[in-house]
């Protein structure tokens, strides 16, 4: 025996709101229940050394008890900062000449090329970059610059995290150029602005909000890339002073010693802490973020 | 047919009421700066469009004239608005268009393979059908056109900023936020503000695409009674979809159907004795 059409209706949409909120609370929940652990997974190497010990730290020396975490966050920062350095300008001009400049069928054809460029495993641009990049580096603009490198650098880390996260910048960068509704682009030309004009002025302005939400999706996913930037990063726990020194940012070095070195407590603690420290570097790359967005439209008249 | 007469009878009355109206002497627009050249006209000959296989535009011929209003109506989809927007290319957009015949804008053909259109554009303002303003301040939004071609002048900008703005009887309300985004304005306001911004460019003509219909009726009075002033140094061609508006307002009239221009003549003519019977029909509202 059924319920009558109107109950059963009623039922459902009781069901699913709650099967929604539920799974909602839960992925959130996920998030703080990570960091939390990170959190007390790290309070031993906390209760030995102080925060700013840590943080300050310039030597990694593990065994004899000595963690300096500094040499690690300026690897990440440096290495992502070059690499949105090098992205950025490269995607934006992309992604106007494809919205604004192309004709239909370089579009057609285009698109999906991005689309499967940011489809590639982060480990085959590893390899490019071992192959490629790295030996370019050591033989060729290396001694340009500087005596030695071996090529596993800041440079080459930053170009192949650059190269990764290009697609998927020019991808979103397309999106939010399409959506510009077309009336500007008519204003602007009618007034016998040419097109790059119409870009520079009216486009770029207009869709400013969207490309700092990009640049900041793409940089939180350059925070973390592990893979292709340990094969190519050297893994050298110093500070790196210029483009050709090797550095070793967090995400290397949880993945290059968790599980080998767990027999010592102090040296799981150290990891589980560099785990943290890449969690609350995103964390408050994120919220400046949105405070930049909140305050975009006022200091720009959008 | 009694019907049609005393339609036709109420339209007339009603365009010479709009006509005595208009001829009262106005206050002169801002300074004069001297005669522009009289011959001034747009010359369309032969223009056809095509979008794929379909065929939009059917051989027109016209001539649009400086310093007058022609008026472009005909039922919708009758191709008014891909008319307007070829005279100043920005058909273009769409995709998969085929143009034949010619458009002359003071005796230089825009379709030719070598026109430059850029400089065409600043001759021909457009004002769209909903207000457009920039994504930027009042002061930016007016001074954008003369920015991109070139002047710098921060003096010579604030005059133009005042000029046009005062020109759109819009200046008393924005003179003391000319800094905040343009896009708070009330939109009424908006259109008067694009009007301006276009004018800031010294065009000879302005486009008008049905440029009153999004707004209320006391903003859109006001934007044709600046089109009535304004047809004093400009040539205003503009689409519309209400008669009774280009009654008002038209001195020349272009009467559109499926594509390809009906009758065209001077508003008086047109209204008050339409050859075409299409024209009859329309004029007299068997359909709109």
């Amino acid at each position: 025996m059924s319920l009558p059409l109107l109950q059963r209706r009623l039922y459902k949409d009781k069901v699913m709101r709650t099967v929604m909120r539920v799974l909602t609370w839960l992925s959130l929940f996920l998030l703080v229940a990570i960091g939390i652990g990170l959190f007390f997974k790290s309070r031993l190497i906390l209760s030995e050394h102080s925060l700013w010990e840590l943080l300050s730290g310039r030597e990694w020396k593990p065994l004899s008890g000595e963690f300096g975490f500094l040499p690690f966050i300026v690897g990440t920062l440096f290495v992502t900062a070059l690499s949105i350095a090098i992205a950025l300008p490269i995607a934006l001009l992309s992604a106007l000449f494809l919205t604004e400049y192309a004709g239909s069928w370089v579009k057609r054809v285009v698109f999906p090329i991005f689309d499967i460029l940011a489809g590639i495993p982060s480990v085959v641009y590893g390899v490019w970059g071992t192959l490629i990049i790295v030996p370019w580096i050591a033989d060729r603009l290396g001694p340009k610059f500087v005596d030695y490198t071996s090529g596993y650098t800041v440079l080459a880390s930053g170009v192949v995290l650059g190269v990764m996260i290009l697609p998927i910048l020019v991808s979103l960068l397309i999106e939010i150029f399409t959506i510009v509704p077309q009336d500007y682009r008519e204003a602007s030309a009618s007034l016998g602005a040419t097109k790059w004009q119409t870009c520079w002025k009216v486009i770029l302005r207009k869709a400013l909000p969207g490309i700092v939400a990009a640049v900041v999706l793409s940089i939180s996913k350059a925070f973390g890339e592990t893979i292709a930037v340990l094969m190519v990063c050297g893994n050298y726990a110093a500070i790196p002073r210029s483009l050709f020194d090797p550095c070793y940012p967090l995400p290397a070095l949880i993945a290059n010693n968790y599980g080998e070195m767990l027999s010592l407590p102090l040296y799981e603690s150290a990891l589980m802490f560099a785990a943290f420290i890449l969690f609350f570097i995103i964390l408050i790359f994120n919220i400046i973020s949105r405070w930049v967005l909140r305050n975009i439209e006022r200091n720009f008249k959008l | 047919m009694e019907k049609e007469k005393s339609e036709s009878s109420r339209i007339l009355q009603r365009f010479a009421f709009w006509k005595s109206s208009t001829e009262k002497p106005e206050a002169p627009l801002v300074e004069d700066e001297g005669e522009k050249s009289e011959d001034a006209v747009i010359d369309i000959e032969n223009l056809n469009v095509y979008i794929r296989e379909q065929h939009i535009l059917k051989n027109v011929n016209l001539t649009l004239h400086d310093k007058k209003i022609t008026c472009i109506i005909g039922p919708s989809g009758c191709g008014k608005t891909t008319l307007l927007r070829s005279i100043n290319r920005m058909i273009e957009t769409t995709e998969h268009l085929r143009v034949t015949g010619r458009v002359c804008v003071d005796g230089e053909d825009i379709y030719d393979r070598k026109a430059e259109i850029t400089h065409i554009r600043k001759k021909i303002g457009l004002l769209s059908q909903r207000p457009t303003p920039l994504p930027m301040s009042i002061y930016d939004n007016i001074t954008y056109g003369c920015r991109i071609h070139g002047e710098r002048n921060r003096k010579k900008l604030d005059g133009i900023v005042e000029k046009y703005l005062r020109n759109v009887n819009l200046w008393d309300e924005v003179k003391d936020r000319l800094h905040t985004p343009a896009s708070a304005l009330s939109i009424g306001q908006q259109q008067r503000l694009c009007l301006a911004r276009g004018l800031a460019v010294e065009p000879q003509f302005i486009l008008a695409d049905e440029s009153t219909s999004a707004l209320d009726p006391i903003s859109s009075k006001h934007i044709e009674d600046l089109f009535a002033k304004l047809r004093k140094r400009y040539g205003i061609i503009m689409v519309t979809h209400t008669l009774r508006q280009a009654l008002r307002i038209a001195d020349y009239v272009v009467f559109m159907y499926m594509g390809e221009v009906i009758e065209q003549g001077t508003a008086e003519e047109l209204f008050k004795n339409p050859q075409h019977e299409l024209t009859k029909q329309y004029l007299s509202g068997v359909f709109s």
